[in-house]
């Protein structure tokens, strides 16, 4: 090996050095983790048509069923464990948005419950609102006037 | 004392290292080194209420234990050195807020160990001191909610990134050996600043092995010692990449450490059986491993120079959301047992 020395020959040799994260084999457990969680949403919401509730409530049922087992699990310190199994397959479907939340709450309780869980719950989840929100209002705003 | 070349301070009457103790968490309990430490902890919270107090307890409970151990009133000692990787060295001043020594609280990043032993055994030798007390300690959960994310968050840690020791590691230096045989700190060798340029918070290793490659080369110059002189040259805490890059790159400078060098990041986990990745790092990592596995090779005599080389990653989580390089800095001492 030659001797290294601009910070370009050297970036160039860590890339090198460095292992990559083992891709297809996250993005298989990612596709089949990410996959069930949506078909556990599903079979609640065909339970919640069966049951005879409409199209909006069955979502909206679904929604609150997943956010509170990730809620309960990420309380547990059990879906940090998923989610290091099925990165973005627990991290993409909605309960990786509850985890995002509560778990800081859970973190910084030791501040207080303002400064600590209140201030600092969306520090994770944040980015994801901010930019959510924008974005469905720049889309709502097209919608209106061109659609 | 004089300086020696470049940057190298030879210590004329080389302070000893009377006692040292170490405290470590449940995870580096089950790693290889186990039997070397003093305690090992059940839990992380040790029965307080926070990360932050759970670390405190730590590097406090050390540093009563190393006092004890070592049968030095707490009244002789003269000053202690000691810092963590927590804001504003928290866990240090708030561990040892009680101990009546005259502190003075540094921050080298995981190189802290290496630095509080440097400007000890120069108090010491310049007559300032008799007794210098050097403690540092991390905690992996204190520092994963500082400078990552929340433990709970379900994400993944890529193959790079380096595991925070939760442990503290505590000396005692002092200018007579008390009648019994300890090693002496001979050399120290305070390192520069060196910045490759590397931006990933997740790969330490590999911005700090540039400084580790620095420090050992000055070192070696400045004593005109070669690598085979030392039974034992160890860096803490580069981790599994750094080790390597560090290994690597002294061979195209022309020296050859294949032999004689390992890394407290790489020795303190099994990464096969816990999931460490690229080994262990934090202020506790090198301070327990030293404290722990090396000083009792070096009283056996197993091992007797040692080149204990500690590095730090210079960054907080601002300056990484900043898009800035992460700058490495290496500080070592040299440790022979001299009779």
């Amino acid at each position: 090996m030659k001797s290294i020395e601009t910070k370009q020959e050297y970036l160039d040799y860590v890339d090198k050095k460095s292992p990559n994260s083992p891709i297809l084999k996250n993005c298989f457990n990612a596709f089949w983790v990410g996959g069930l969680i949506c078909s556990i949403g599903q079979i609640i919401f065909d339970f919640c048509a069966f049951k005879g509730l409409d199209q909006t409530s069955c979502s909206t049922v679904v929604s609150i069923v997943l956010i509170g087992i990730a809620a309960l699990l990420t309380g547990l310190n059990i879906f940090n464990k998923i989610g290091k199994f099925a990165g973005a397959g627990s991290l993409v479907p909605i309960t990786g948005f509850a985890n995002s939340i509560v778990s800081p709450a859970i973190e910084y309780k030791s501040e207080g419950y303002v400064m600590g869980v209140g201030g600092k719950m969306f520090t994770v989840a944040g980015p994801v609102l901010v930019f959510g929100i924008s974005a469905s209002v720049i889309v709502g705003i097209i919608a209106t006037f061109f659609v | 004392m004089r300086k020696i070349g470049k940057q190298t301070i030879a210590l004329d009457n080389a302070p000893y290292i009377v006692e040292t103790s170490s405290i470590v968490g449940p995870k580096e309990a089950e790693g290889p080194l186990a039997k070397y430490f003093d305690q090992c902890l059940e839990d992380e919270f040790w029965g307080e209420k926070t990360w932050e107090k759970a670390e405190s307890k730590i590097i406090k409970e050390n540093v009563n234990s190393v006092v004890a151990k070592s049968g030095i009133p707490s009244s002789n000692i003269d000053y202690c050195f000691a810092g963590d990787l927590l804001n504003q060295c928290i866990s240090s001043s708030f561990g040892l807020r009680e101990t009546n020594i005259p502190f003075f609280g540094i921050f080298g990043a995981c190189s802290t160990f290496v630095e509080g032993m440097s400007l000890g055994s120069l108090f010491i030798d310049g007559g300032a001191a008799s007794n210098v007390l050097c403690a540092t300690s991390s905690h992996f959960c204190s520092a994963e909610k500082q400078f990552r994310f929340p433990l709970e968050l379900g994400n993944q840690r890529p193959p790079s990134s380096q595991w925070t020791v939760t442990g503290s590691g505590a000396a005692i230096l002092s200018n007579t050996n008390y009648g019994k045989s300890c090693p002496q700190i001979t050399y120290t060798t305070p390192g520069k600043i060196v910045d490759m340029g590397v931006k990933d918070a997740n790969n330490m290793g590999a911005a700090m092995a540039p400084a580790a490659l620095d420090t050992l080369i000055t070192h070696l110059q400045d004593t005109g010692r070669k690598p085979s002189f030392y039974d034992a040259i160890i860096t803490g805490d580069l981790g599994y990449i750094g080790k390597d890059i560090l290994t690597e790159l002294a061979e195209t400078k022309g020296y050859n450490i294949k032999n004689n060098y390992n890394d407290c990041g790489v020795l303190i986990f099994d990464k096969d059986t816990q999931d460490t990745h690229s080994g262990g790092s934090g202020c506790g990592c090198i301070g327990s491993v030293f404290s722990g596995y090396f000083y009792q090779m070096l009283k056996e005599h197993k091992i007797n120079r040692l080149l204990l080389i500690a590095t730090g990653a210079l960054m907080n989580s601002t300056s990484s959301q900043q898009g800035e390089s992460i700058p490495g800095i290496a500080h070592a001492v040299a440790i022979e047992n001299l009779e």
